[in-house]
């Protein structure tokens, strides 16, 4: 009985153990492990038959079944794993997917460029302690024009041909404005306070002026002001000279030219070496084979601007300066109209 | 302005290449725009027509023989009728490339048969030289014109065209230019030598020339030329002209303009004989009074136009154009001359009146200093009568009131400039700069010299504008670069800005893209969108850009719209903008209130087309959950109140919502109304709007969100419960019963159910209700009684039951 006891537990293991090495999925193994070694498997129901046996035998055959017990679990753990591997091993092919199928679109949004470009432009005079401040776009004829040493009658006022506001006032004149630059803020904040004055003045500004490739009548403007006891022209020169560089890259050199704005004195405007092409391309489209690349206009406080706001001019100096962002953005993306700006088209928007 | 350098160089030597040039002045302030080369005839010569035969085979044509000034004789055909013997004429040899005016190209010159005859070159024309447009006649050369001389040698040119700040003034003219260069370059100028005999009789037996109102004609001079023959400039005068863009008219006239241009001085011919009683009166206009001017247009005059007048008319409008009645014509023989200094504000005033801005105008206006007046005046007798003949009238009329006030001096010390730039220059080499320009100096002290400002400037009047004048010619580059070292002012925190970066920011983060438009509209757009324009309308523009566009927008709303329907036109979408920007609303006898407001629109489908996604039509609730999660960004929670009644005309009466945060109102959403929505003919309905009042955030106190809430250690018990409310109970009044309660951490609406299984009149809403406490864990019976507690809340405040 033993023997055979022996014998059919050593054919169970081998018939099984043949059986496994066959099977190649987890499903086969699991029936597989109910098939031998579940509660009414093969295994358990050769060991059940054991309480027939002598305590001897049931000591002999148990122990050769628990160690068949043993082998199987082995083998099927074994198997179980070479089963996995060999999927995982073959997982390319089993989860392919098409890689070049379009992603789940996600809609984000985007800052308007100008609005980009003006907030770099701030950050670099804001680092070099400029304050930000903002003024009315509807601006009175006396801040936009005679407070900058623009009388009504100065010839030029024809530098900026202005947008006026449909109101009369008693006296008959027509005194109020679209701002045709930011710079009326240098009036209105020196008005308020004394120096040391040191400010940026980003907005809207509008000309009336038939619109181009490179003219918009609405725009924006960045104007700046630095006044304090022993601010010079040389300090006008570095200060620009190192937004240039935040804006435009390190190795750009900068060079200065006699300009004239009623509200400074002396003026200049500022120029940029070509970034296209480094003054080497005579039909450069940038540069326009010059190699440069006027950017700004600036100078030193017009006396008569510090007189009106009631400042000591033999006390204290101090340098102007404005700048389009537009154009900025235009020089660094390489737009090529300014009317793109605000016509807002999604085509234009999302390229920024 | 067109500056021919073959008439600079009369006044001044010129060694440097055209394009250093024009890079020296437009460096020192004085910007030339572009450099034009005339020139490049190779072929072409000096020539002689020796004589002048017809054509045999046709009448229209001759048979010219030229001499080519290399002892050849060459025959040519020509049609020009002004060909004359004797002439030295523009030649052109087999071989020279010129404009052909037939084919309207540049073509190489072949011998041709012309109606049987060989022709063996060309007499040119302006045009075919691209000198100017003529090409009736040829271009007949100077008597003394060197036969031979290749064509570029003799009319060869460069001309600079000047883009002038209004300031140099001095620049209007060659000889100002001529200074600058001198200044620039280290040459001396030569000024026009002037003398002429005065042979006639003494001038105030002539005419009679006064001034009534000297405050707007600060000098009036006046000269006499009689017996003088009008008749075409000679031909260099006529060059001249051209060159610097001017069209020769009449000897006379030429000359007038060609000193105007030389020294800068608007000069003004009368035909005296048309002059009621040879008088000139300088006045201002008389009530009623008109003139005809010289461009045939009729004017009204008004007491602060300054007109020159005989005994009995106006005959000009002074410093401007002149008059027809006193014009000069081909019968003309006597000429009174005027040049005068008017008022530079009132001239201006007049041009800008008559919309008359004359070559004139624009001088006078800047101001030219009276110093000039009599110099330019004696220039142009002495060249009226050198081209016209006839006899000047001894003497001048000159009536300048202040004749004795000194030329201006300003006085510039070395230590102003230093703290202007920031740079220490010798005395010496200021007074260099000085002289170079031909400023007269003086020294004051060691530290101070007084400079007399020649006549041709006139935009030196204080001292930085000497410091200008230093830093310009010695150059910018030599002024040393540093950082600012004063001390840097407290900044001053705009809470606003700030805001509004924040605002844009969180609105892009959450999927929309930012716009810019003009701020005007019409005021039908505003009609569009239901914008109440009665009352006190939107601000107008006296001058719009477009009549249709002339009103500053008090709303951004038609702008959003504008360019939704815009984008439709080139884009499938997803639409979602927003714009951040003012809008202006008017107030009496002040600037108007800048409001800063942020709008926005969204559109279309919810996603791009996408194989993945199960795409819909973006909605209220898209656009509420955008709102929620950026105002989250700022801190805010807001509450959403139905905001039936009109919040805003634009938007569905039933679908908008008030945006409230701490009791006030922070902004609206809404699906636009449908009659907006048909006004707009959008494509993809609906379109949600919204706006945010960026006041009434600004005013909200210190951000309430953002306090910073322990992570509980215990763990959270969920409950699903399905609630049946009577329809119209908003979900959110629900929903914050259940908020509220303490030992609620979080509810979810899961779903929202009307129809089959309810009764009429109900909707069933489900939520995932999470139940936490920050001390302990919560026992099943607590999170039950606790939801028993609520659900009899719910029963009782908005009848609410628990779905079976
Ligand atoms: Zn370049």
């Amino acid at each position: 009985m033993s023997q055979s006891t022996a014998q059919s537990i050593e054919d169970l293991t081998q018939t099984a153990l043949t059986e496994l090495a066959q099977l190649d999925n987890p499903e086969a193994l699991e029936q597989w492990r109910v098939h031998y070694l579940g509660r009414r498997g093969g295994l358990t129901t050769i060991l059940r038959g054991l309480s027939q046996l002598d305590l001897e035998q049931r000591r002999e055959v148990g122990a050769l079944g628990n160690r068949a017990k043993s082998t199987l679990e082995e083998g099927l753990e074994r198997r179980g794993q070479e089963i996995s591997e060999a999927r995982l091993a073959q997982v390319a092919d089993l989860e392919r997917i098409d890689v070049t199928l379009p992603g789940r679109p996600i809609t984000t949004g985007r800052l308007h460029p100008t609005t980009q470009v003006l907030r770099e432009i701030t950050d670099a005079f804001v680092a070099m302690g400029f304050s930000i401040v903002e003024g009315p776009e509807i601006e009175w004829d006396h801040y936009n024009f005679e407070m900058l040493n623009i009388p009504q009658g100065h010839p030029a006022r024809d530098m900026w041909n202005t947008l006026w506001v449909d109101y009369v006032n008693e006296e008959g004149q027509r005194p109020m404005l679209l701002r045709t630059h930011t710079s009326p803020m240098q009036a209105r904040v020196m008005e308020s306070m004394e120096p040391p004055v040191r400010l940026v003045v980003p907005g809207k500004v509008y000309r009336y002026e038939a619109t181009d490739a490179t003219h918009e009548w609405h725009f924006h403007q960045v104007e700046g002001l630095a006044v304090d006891e022993g601010i010079t022209f040389a300090d006008l020169k570095g200060t620009l000279y190192e937004f240039a560089r935040q804006i435009f890259g390190a190795r750009r050199q900068v060079r200065f030219r006699c300009d004239y704005f009623p509200f400074v004195e002396p003026g200049v405007d500022m120029s940029i070496d070509c970034f296209s092409c480094e003054g080497t391309d005579s039909s450069c489209r940038i540069c326009r084979g010059s190699g440069w690349i006027e950017i700004l206009g600036a100078g030193m406080v017009h006396p008569y601007v510090l007189r009106a706001v009631g400042y000591d001019t033999e006390k204290y100096t101090g340098f102007a300066f404005g700048l389009g962002p537009e154009r900025i953005a235009m020089l660094k993306y390489g737009i090529d109209d300014i009317r793109h700006f605000y016509s807002n088209d999604l085509r234009f928007l999302r390229q920024f | 302005m067109l500056i021919p350098l073959s008439w600079l160089r009369e006044y001044v030597d010129i060694d440097l290449p055209p394009h250093e040039l024009a890079h020296r002045l437009t460096m020192a302030g004085v910007e030339v725009g572009e450099v034009t080369e005339l020139g490049g005839w190779e072929n072409c010569c000096v020539g002689e027509v020796l004589e002048v035969n017809p054509h045999p085979n046709a009448d229209s044509l001759q048979l010219c023989r030229v001499n080519p000034g290399d002892s050849t004789e060459m025959e040519v055909v020509c049609g020009a009728p002004n060909v004359a013997a004797g002439q030295r004429i523009c030649f052109a040899r087999v071989g020279a490339n010129l404009y052909n005016t037939h084919s309207g190209r540049h073509e190489t010159l072949k011998a041709a048969r012309i109606r049987g005859v060989v022709s063996e070159g060309m007499i040119c024309s302006e045009l075919e030289l691209g000198l100017g447009e003529g090409h009736e006649g040829i271009v007949v050369l100077p008597e003394d014109a060197p036969i031979g001389v290749p064509l570029d040698d003799y009319l060869g040119d460069t001309i600079l065209d000047l883009e002038i700040t209004p300031n140099r003034l001095d620049c209007f003219s060659i000889l100002g230019v001529a200074h600058e260069i001198g200044a620039l370059t280290g040459k001396k100028v030569r000024t026009p030598e002037v003398s002429y005999s005065e042979d006639g009789p003494p001038i105030d037996e002539e005419a009679c020339v006064s001034v009534a109102d000297p405050d707007l004609c600060r000098r009036y001079t006046a000269s006499l030329i009689q017996g003088l023959k009008i008749g075409p400039s000679p031909q260099w005068l006529q060059d001249r002209l051209a060159r610097a863009g001017l069209r020769p008219i009449s000897n006379v006239v030429d000359v007038t303009n060609y000193v105007m241009l030389e020294f800068n001085q608007p000069l003004h011919a009368f035909d005296l004989d048309k002059v009621r009683d040879k008088t000139i009166i300088v006045r201002r206009a008389a009530p009623g009074e008109t003139l005809e001017t010289l461009d045939g247009v009729p004017r009204e005059l008004n007491t602060e136009v300054l007109v020159i007048a005989d005994s009995r008319d106006p005959v000009g409008l002074g410093g401007v154009i002149g008059g027809a009645n006193s014009e000069i014509g081909p019968e003309t023989t006597s000429v009174l001359l005027e040049s005068a200094t008017f008022n530079s504000y009132n001239n201006r005033r007049t041009a800008d009146t008559y919309r008359l801005h004359t070559d004139a105008s624009q001088r006078f206006e800047k101001g030219l200093r009276p110093e000039l007046a009599p110099i330019a005046l004696r220039r142009a007798t002495q060249l009226i009568q050198q081209v016209a003949g006839g006899t000047i009238a001894r003497g001048i009329y000159d009536i300048y009131e202040d004749a004795d006030s000194p030329a201006p001096r300003v006085t510039m010390t070395l230590r102003r400039l230093k703290q202007i730039l920031g740079m220490d220059v010798r005395l010496e080499q200021v007074e260099e700069v000085f002289h170079s320009l031909e400023f007269q100096t003086e020294r004051v002290s060691d530290d101070a010299v007084s400079v007399t400002v020649p006549y041709w400037r006139s935009d030196i009047n204080i001292e930085e504008d000497l410091i200008e004048e230093v830093v310009r010619i010695i150059g910018y580059d030599n002024v040393p670069t540093t950082m600012l070292s004063t001390p840097i002012p407290y900044r001053q925190p705009v809470p606003m800005t700030e805001l509004r970066s924040r605002i844009r920011e969180a609105l892009a983060a959450v999927g929309l893209q930012e716009t810019i438009s003009y701020p005007v509209v019409s005021l039908e757009d505003l009609e569009k969108v239901n914008y109440d324009v009665k009352g006190f309308g939107p601000l107008r523009v006296a001058n719009p850009m477009s009549t249709e566009h002339d009103h500053m927008r008090p709303t951004l709303l038609p702008s959003l719209l504008d360019t939704l329907s815009y984008n439709e036109g080139y884009n499938e979408g997803p639409f979602r903008f927003f714009e951040q920007s003012r809008v202006f609303l008017p107030q009496v006898n002040q600037l108007p209130e800048e409001r800063e407001v942020v709008a926005g629109v969204i559109s279309g489908m919810r996603s791009e087309p996408s194989w993945l996604v199960d795409n819909g039509p973006l909605d209220f609730f898209d656009g509420k959950g955008m709102l929620t999660s950026a105002l989250a960004q700022l801190g805010l929670e807001p509450s959403w109140e139905p905001a039936e009644g009109g919040e805003n005309a634009a938007l569905h009466p039933g679908r908008t919502a008030r945006i409230m945060c701490s009791g006030s109102r922070i902004g609206v959403l809404g699906e636009l109304h449908p009659t907006v929505t048909e006004r707009y003919d959008l494509r993809y309905r609906p379109a949600t709007v919204f706006e945010l009042y960026m006041d009434a955030l600004l005013a909200l106190p210190a951000r309430s969100g953002r306090n910073f809430r322990s992570l509980t250690r215990f763990p959270s018990a969920h409950r699903d419960v399905a609630l049946v409310v009577p329809e119209d109970v908003p979900a959110g009044r629900v929903q914050e019963i259940l908020d509220r309660h303490r030992l609620v951490e979080r509810v979810e609406l899961f779903d929202v159910y009307t129809g089959e299984n309810l009764q009429a009149g109900a909707k069933s809403l489900a939520f995932h209700v999470y139940f936490q406490s920050p001390d302990r864990t919560l026992t099943a019976e607590e999170v039950n009684r606790t939801l028993d507690g609520l659900l009899r809340t719910l029963q009782r405040d908005v009848g609410a039951t628990l779905r079976d």
